[in-house]
């Protein structure tokens, strides 16, 4: 993995603390309900920023407008400087972000290889098979395996896997350890890490705080569709009391 | 015995126009949702597109093998773009009733210019004539209509079944949305399957056209037999649209030998009794 067109990739975010992501006052509707009222966040280069809240507060609806999937979307979006709240979705993956969905996505008519293959590479610089192996060895074994014939936690490994071939340095994950053994779960958490050595950018949705403290660099709270409170891990303690209000647990 | 082979052939040739557009209804139904009423019609211009080729500019058959199916291709990309497309997450009965209507209009416009009779295409010099098996006759245009739709057929099979722009089209079929996501212009492959499955129906229309004539209602009748066939198949499936297919002609065909009387229910039949047993049909994935 110690590539070197990788660590190349990895130094080209410069240093400027300029927003990778930059999302205001978004707001989001499912056919009449109105599930986002007014967003905003950012998210910095390399950084690894988290998304906690309740069921149905409006993380995964955050992610999903993001990527344009959202049919009815206001406000604004920012990605790399770009305006993108009114672009399609084919367009927001070109330009460099990619989705890795909480039902994660596995094309049950393709083999492994197939949805592994299936995203196209919007740039250069994306892992290759081999590194993906590397992350992930199970899949391997499994090349030639119907996609949706895999375990839990092998279907999330090729979920997360597609996504790295293409190039994309902005990765959305939707609470990428939900139903999946502890073994799993810290393996996933170590890819994570990884990736952030690497410099990729990712924003993470998650239910588990437990698993986001291993990983993230900053919490947002989504409540109501709103972003309610915000800090960085270094005040994770700190706000603990707050967060177990926040979350009910 | 003769009868019997000569019957068997005649199924086969049929067989081969049912797979043919089946094959066609089956990707589009896949990929749009559209249950494509329009492609009997769709298979008549293809016909009637050879017909033109040769009677105003003189260009014969095999290059009307290639340009109709494009051309008419590209007349139905032309309908999803500007009609079908509106469908998108409607009911099924919407798809339905919209080709309904374009078939009618469509061959309501032909039926207008050429009256009901048919114009006579002529089998081209290469394939003229005949040979003699041994135990039958057969004239070399049926063979070499039977062989190409095999060929055609696998090689659709192939591309959807077998190649990354097929593992596209299968997956755009499971989930647009997340294949739109990872950057794949999914309207467009929307819009290229359609041309796709007429392209194919267009193609049997051309391939059809020596042996049937060129009729503006040739595709009326035969659209229905393959609605059949595709739910005997089950909807969606490649393989079971041209198993199917081949299978349902020589059916027919054999029936025409041992009980002339049934010939032209035998598929109905058929039908039923799948539905009975397997609503999604012989090779249907649950819908």
């Amino acid at each position: 993995m110690a590539d070197a067109r990788m660590a190349g990739a990895a130094a080209a975010p410069s240093a400027s603390s300029a927003p990778v992501l930059s999302v205001q006052n978004l707001q989001a509707w499912y056919g009449e309900s109105h599930i986002l009222h007014g967003l905003d966040f950012e998210v910095s280069p390399g950084e690894v920023v988290t998304l906690l809240g309740r069921n149905g507060a409006g993380k995964t609806t955050t992610l999903k407008s993001v990527m344009g999937i959202i049919g009815k979307r206001t406000g604004s979006v920012r990605f790399d400087g770009k305006e993108i709240i009114r672009a399609s979705s084919d367009r927001i993956a070109r330009m460099g972000i990619a989705f890795c969905p909480e039902e994660r996505g596995i094309f049950a008519s393709l083999d492994v290889r197939e949805n592994l293959l299936l995203p196209p590479t919007v740039r250069n610089g994306g892992l290759s098979m081999d590194q993906i192996f590397e992350l992930f060895p199970n899949l391997k074994e499994r090349l030639s395996s119907q996609g949706t014939k895999l375990s839990g936690g092998e279907q999330q490994m090729l979920a997360i896997g597609r996504i790295l071939r293409t190039g994309a340095r902005f990765l959305m994950l939707d609470e990428p350890t939900e139903g999946l053994a502890p073994v799993i779960i810290q393996q996933i958490g170590q890819t994570i890490k990884r990736l952030k050595n690497e410099g990729f950018t990712i924003l993470l949705v998650e239910q588990n705080f437990r698993f986001a403290a291993t990983v993230a660099d900053r919490y947002y709270i989504v409540e109501h569709g709103k972003i309610i409170d915000g800090f960085a891990n270094a005040e994770l303690q700190a706000n603990m009391d707050k967060l177990h209000t926040y979350l009910g647990v | 015995m003769q009868a019997l082979y000569a019957q068997l052939l005649v199924g086969l040739i049929n067989g081969s126009f049912y797979a043919l557009l089946s094959l066609g209804l089956a990707v589009i139904f896949g990929m749009l949702n559209i249950i494509n009423f329009a492609h009997g019609a769709l298979y008549m211009m293809g016909a009637f597109c050879a017909y033109f080729l040769l009677n105003i500019w003189g260009i014969g058959y095999w290059w009307a093998l290639l340009i109709a199916p494009v051309a008419v291709g590209i007349f139905g990309m032309v309908l999803e773009r500007t009609m079908l497309k509106w469908l998108a997450g409607l009911d099924h009965l919407y798809g339905l009733l919209l080709t309904f209507g374009l078939a009618l209009i469509i061959q309501g416009i032909f039926q207008n210019y050429f009256g009901s009779s048919g114009l006579p295409y002529a089998i081209p010099d290469q394939l003229r004539g005949g040979t003699n098996l041994g135990f039958m006759f057969l004239p070399i245009y049926r063979g070499w209509v039977v062989v190409f739709s095999l060929i055609v057929c696998f090689a659709t099979w192939y591309l959807i079944e077998r190649t990354r722009l097929g593992a596209y089209l299968r997956a755009a079929t499971e989930n647009p949305t997340l294949v739109r996501a990872f950057g794949v212009n999914v309207p467009r492959m929307i819009t290229l399957t359609y041309g796709l499955g007429v392209g194919l129906a267009a193609l049997a229309g051309v391939l059809s056209a020596p042996i049937n004539q060129v009729r503006p209602l040739m595709g009326e009748n035969i659209i229905i037999v393959v609605f059949a066939v595709v739910v005997i198949g089950g909807m969606g499936s490649i393989m079971g649209s041209i198993i199917t297919g081949f299978a349902l002609g020589v059916i027919e065909g054999l029936t025409k030998y041992f009980y002339p009387e049934a010939s032209n229910t035998v598929v109905f039949v058929l039908m039923v009794l799948v539905l009975l047993v397997k609503p999604t049909g012989l090779t249907g994935r649950a819908a």
